[in-house]
């Protein structure tokens, strides 16, 4: 088997894991137990078992909304490089399709939330609208500044220079990208400083709140859906900040998902250090993000 | 040639026929659709053989106005910008049929389908027109067949005040490209268009001059910013039918003029790339802020026309800029996207505005803080609604998402050549086409899951039943959500044609990118066959893993609220409140908070309202200031004939006077 078709099984299987990382970072620094390590596994498989309840104001459109974000999500999952291979599907141009496919999860998610007739979901779906559109130019600024330091088209391209030579020896202008996808990473995860997934006032929440009508299977599919975001866009700062430089390709993709292991536990810190931001600052945390990667492009002008 | 100029000629005896229906309506309808049908079989096979890469079609014939020439020539652009005024034209008349039925309206239908018929005829001579007279007089028909049909429930104030700012800025328009067409004129002592290649190059900076006449001239017809105020307020006005067509055909005719006089204008400087990239991208980001402030399901999807104009001028610009960097590649893909959005904006605009109409045929209204749940009253259009808005959003697997890409595309191609004209142009590209994306889907979501999701919000919403003759509403809609479909799995197969239209408006750009775009895009296909598929397989999944358990039915989770009512639902305005705040310095809706100031509360008002700030000050007091200067002339103007004619006679003698100086 060829070494970049791994990252397919790898991210279905690993998805998960990565929010179980994060979890037992939380549970270290605060001195709990904690949860288990695969406890997302294990809600994903109680939730696949159950039964389900749905609110008598939706439609069908409440219903598509957690099946086309996952559906959209394992398509760019083949989409995605890890550890500086190519990846199976992949073209000039993905970068377009990757954002755009995004756009339409984010589409979905907002419909449902809305199909629900909720002033808490409404309040959700709003809020998502708006980082979801200032989201959007930084993402797509990184990966252009991403084309223009490696001098190539496609995502896995890029990513692919970027394993052979470090970002030192590309351009350190590239670790503005790096911080600038993480910024990306954070609000599309909706993690702190942007969203707190383990609060307990519907008021506070953007993702959460979102979803709170689903259940049974659909929650399932969200849940999933969540961790595999959390895997893809993992992948796009670890590929940068951690590059695979070994020659075998083996290593490179174990590389690959220890960086985005890596990069989990660099979350669990950061919501274990500091609090969420206020609403308002939010916007000022992304438009940041943008202009970064804004600068990284102009740094690479010559 | 012939098979055209026929079709032209039953759309306008249709009209006539239609004119002739007297009061009954239906009668009247039928014969102004079925011209245009009949219309449109004769013409089909020309448009698509000029596409598919044969010769150009051409008429010669005299006309006895003075420098007017009877001269119409079907080139791959020509025919590239008629199919689809065909195609909508089309299907809004037939969807007219259905919604100016049982309308109880105090006049009769026949005149606003005689100019339907006009108004589709002369967009069709505009595009062929190779005269400049004969250009100017279809353009005029086009102006004024439209105001007719903007105007038609003139008892209403709103609507006399709509019809008048569009007649005063169409006019302003043509005012501009009176001004282009006798520069080109005197420059090259013909009014004929094959006799204009590389007009204004004898004297320095006058194609500079001509080009910045046409950008306002034809501009204005295209509604980019700041000249966009008639938008909003002609397509509301308008009934659904025609807002459709106006929105859809009527405002490509200026994007039409604009690449038509670029190819007379010889080779671009690049600030003219510029210039139309920074208007596209200012008109496109403004454009979609307004939308999301408004109220009106109409005025906020007139205010995406703005938008994707602004799109449209993006790819425009970057083809410009291709052009005068001397990068084929980037012209062609920029090109590219210009184009093929001009087809995609008619499609899924038609569709949206056709899905407006019935929203207010079977509500009652287009407020959208009145409606909600409307997915189960009329769950036709509802899907047909969101097939439209994932299109408009530039989302895939649609029609939207495959211009936009081609344009993305030319960004990042820019980004990878590098310079500092390549990074900013591409910077510009990027940077504006994602921020206009996403906030099309914050708009798209609001005006879909508003009106059709959720819990009614007003007894009119409630009672929405589908409106008569449904399946007259249903199939035009139906047809243009299939072609939304059509063109985003078959975008391979488009591109070839595409490179043939490009090489009229820039011969010079090499047309063989379109080929490798083809092979991107094939793989893209690929990309949506995999999301249908798991699309398909998830939901086969979730069936049989609930087939069997408890699938209960529930109230919305509501915080343990036992008791939610409609009322406590987010609306319009609270749902792009976030937005608008943060981009309150371009935006300004005022707010008004009516609450009493006791400690209990009581019966509490509030509403907001986004007026289109260029409209108030920058025209207010433009149009203000000139009333109040020409006040003064007032007396001239008396009603007195005789007078008039003294002016004609004085105004004849002057001139005599002044041509034997």
């Amino acid at each position: 088997m060829n070494a970049s078709w791994l990252s397919v099984p790898l991210a279905l299987l690993l998805a998960p894991l990565v929010l179980g990382v994060v979890n037992r970072t939380k549970a270290f620094f605060a001195g709990r137990t904690g949860q288990p390590l695969l406890q997302v596994y294990y809600d994903i498989v109680k939730l696949l078992r159950k039964g389900a309840v749905y609110s008598g104001t939706t439609t069908w459109v409440f219903r598509a909304g957690p099946l086309v974000t996952l559906a959209v999500l394992l398509t760019l999952v083949p989409m995605t490089p890890l550890g500086g291979q190519q990846a199976p599907l992949s073209f000039t141009g993905d970068i377009v399709v990757f954002c755009a496919l995004l756009g339409l999860a984010r589409f979905f998610t907002i419909v449902a939330a809305l199909d629900t007739g909720s002033a808490f979901e409404g309040m959700g779906a709003s809020r998502e609208a708006l980082f979801g559109a200032l989201a959007e130019p930084a993402l797509y600024l990184a990966l252009a500044a991403l084309v223009r330091h490696t001098g190539s088209a496609g995502l896995s391209d890029s990513f692919g220079v970027l394993s052979q030579r470090n970002w030192m020896a590309v351009d350190p202008a590239v670790v503005l990208v790096a911080v600038a996808l993480f910024g990306v990473f954070l609000v599309e995860n909706c993690r702190i400083p942007v969203d707190d997934p383990n609060t307990h006032l519907e008021l506070t929440m953007i993702h959460e709140v979102m979803v709170l009508d689903h259940s049974g299977p659909d929650f399932a599919f969200v849940l999933w859906g969540s961790a595999l975001r959390a895997w893809i866009l993992g992948c796009l700062v670890a590929g940068i900040a951690v590059p695979a430089l070994s020659s075998s390709p083996w290593v490179n993709v174990a590389v690959g998902v220890g960086g985005v292991l890596g990069l989990a536990v660099v979350v669990g810190v950061i919501e274990s250090v500091m609090a969420r931001l206020r609403m308002t600052v939010i916007p000022h945390l992304l438009v940041g993000s943008a202009a970064l990667a804004a600068t990284a492009l102009l740094l690479g002008m010559r | 040639m012939t098979g055209v100029i026929s079709g032209v000629i039953i759309w306008i005896i249709g009209g006539l026929l239609a004119l002739a229906g007297g009061r009954r309506d239906r009668l009247s309808g039928w014969i102004s659709a079925g011209a245009l049908l009949a219309g449109a079989v004769p013409m089909l096979p020309a448009i698509l053989a000029v596409l598919g890469g044969a010769p150009p079609l051409l008429l010669d014939a005299r006309w006895s106005v003075p420098g007017g020439q009877f001269a119409l020539r079907l080139d791959a652009l020509a025919a590239w910008f008629l199919l689809p005024t065909v195609f909508l034209g089309v299907l809004a008349a037939i969807y007219g049929i259905g919604y100016l039925a049982g309308e109880g309206h105090h006049r009769s239908a026949g005149p606003s389908w005689f100019f339907f018929n006009l108004l589709v005829a002369s967009m069709a001579t505009v595009l062929m027109a190779r005269n400049a007279v004969l250009f100017l007089t279809a353009w005029e028909v086009m102006a004024l067949a439209s105001f007719f049909l903007v105007t038609r429930d003139d008892e209403k104030e709103s609507v006399r005040r709509a019809g008048w700012i569009y007649l005063v800025a169409t006019h302003l328009g043509t005012a501009f490209l009176l001004a282009f067409f006798l520069l080109a004129a005197r420059d090259t002592g013909s009014l004929d268009f094959q006799k204009w290649a590389n007009v204004g190059s004898s004297v320095p900076s006058l194609a500079s001059l001509m080009f910045l006449l046409a950008l306002l001239g034809f501009g204005a017809k295209a509604g980019i910013i700041p000249l966009h105020v008639w938008l909003p307020e002609a397509h509301p006005a308008a009934p659904s039918h025609v807002s459709a067509l106006m929105s859809g055909v009527m405002i490509k005719t200026g994007v039409y003029g604009l690449l038509r006089a670029l190819t007379f204008l010889g080779d671009p400087p690049s600030w003219w790339g510029w210039m139309l990239l920074i208007v596209g991208v200012t008109s496109g980001i403004l454009g979609v802020l307004f939308a999301l402030a408004q109220h009106d399901l109409k005025r906020l999807l007139a205010y995406h026309s703005v938008e994707n104009i602004g799109i449209i001028f993006m790819g425009l610009g970057l083809g410009e800029l291709g052009l005068s960097l001397n990068l084929g590649w980037l012209s062609a893909l920029g090109f590219a996207g210009c184009l093929l959005h001009v087809v995609n904006h008619a499609l899924f605009k038609g569709l949206l505005f056709l899905g407006a109409g019935t929203v207010l045929k079977s509500a009652g209204s287009l407020e959208i803080d009145h409606l909600g749940g409307l997915s189960k009253r009329i769950p036709w259009t509802a899907t047909l609604f969101l097939v439209g808005s994932v299109a408009i959003c530039g989302l895939p697997p649609l029609n939207g998402f495959i211009s936009e890409m081609l344009i993305f595309l030319g960004g990042f191609e820019a980004v990878a050549i590098g310079g500092a004209s390549g990074v900013l142009t591409g910077l510009a590209v990027i940077a504006g086409l994602a921020l206009i994306s996403g906030l099309a889907i914050a708009c798209f979501t609001k005006a879909f899951g508003i009106v059709f999701l959720g819990e009614p919000r007003s007894k009119a919403a409630q009672m929405a039943v589908p409106a008569r003759h449904r399946w007259i509403l249903r199939v035009p809609m139906l047809l243009l959500a299939s072609a939304c479909l059509g063109i985003g799995l078959a975008a391979p197969l488009l591109l070839p044609v595409l490179s043939g239209v490009i090489s009229v408006v820039a011969p010079r750009s090499t047309v063989e990118p379109m080929t490798t775009t083809a092979a991107f895009l094939q793989k893209t296909v690929w990309a949506f066959a995999l999301l249908a598929g798991l699309c398909v397989a998830l939901a086969a999944l979730r069936r049989r893993l609930l087939s069997g358990r408890t699938v209960g039915t529930s109230v919305t989770w509501d915080c343990g609220y036992a008791r939610p009512t409609a009322r406590m639902q987010y609306t319009a305005s609270s749902f792009a409140r976030p937005i608008t705040i943060l981009f309150d310095r371009v935006v300004r809706t005022q707010a008004e908070l009516e609450m009493s100031p006791g400690l209990f509360p009581e019966k509490a008002a509030f509403a907001t309202e986004t007026p289109d700030s260029f409209l108030h000050t920058v025209y207010g007091r433009l149009f203000g200031t000139g009333a109040r200067l020409i006040a003064g002339l007032r007396w001239l103007q008396h009603g007195n004939i005789h007078l008039y004619v003294l002016y004609i006679a004085l105004t004849l003698l002057g001139l005599l006077f002044w041509m034997t100086r």
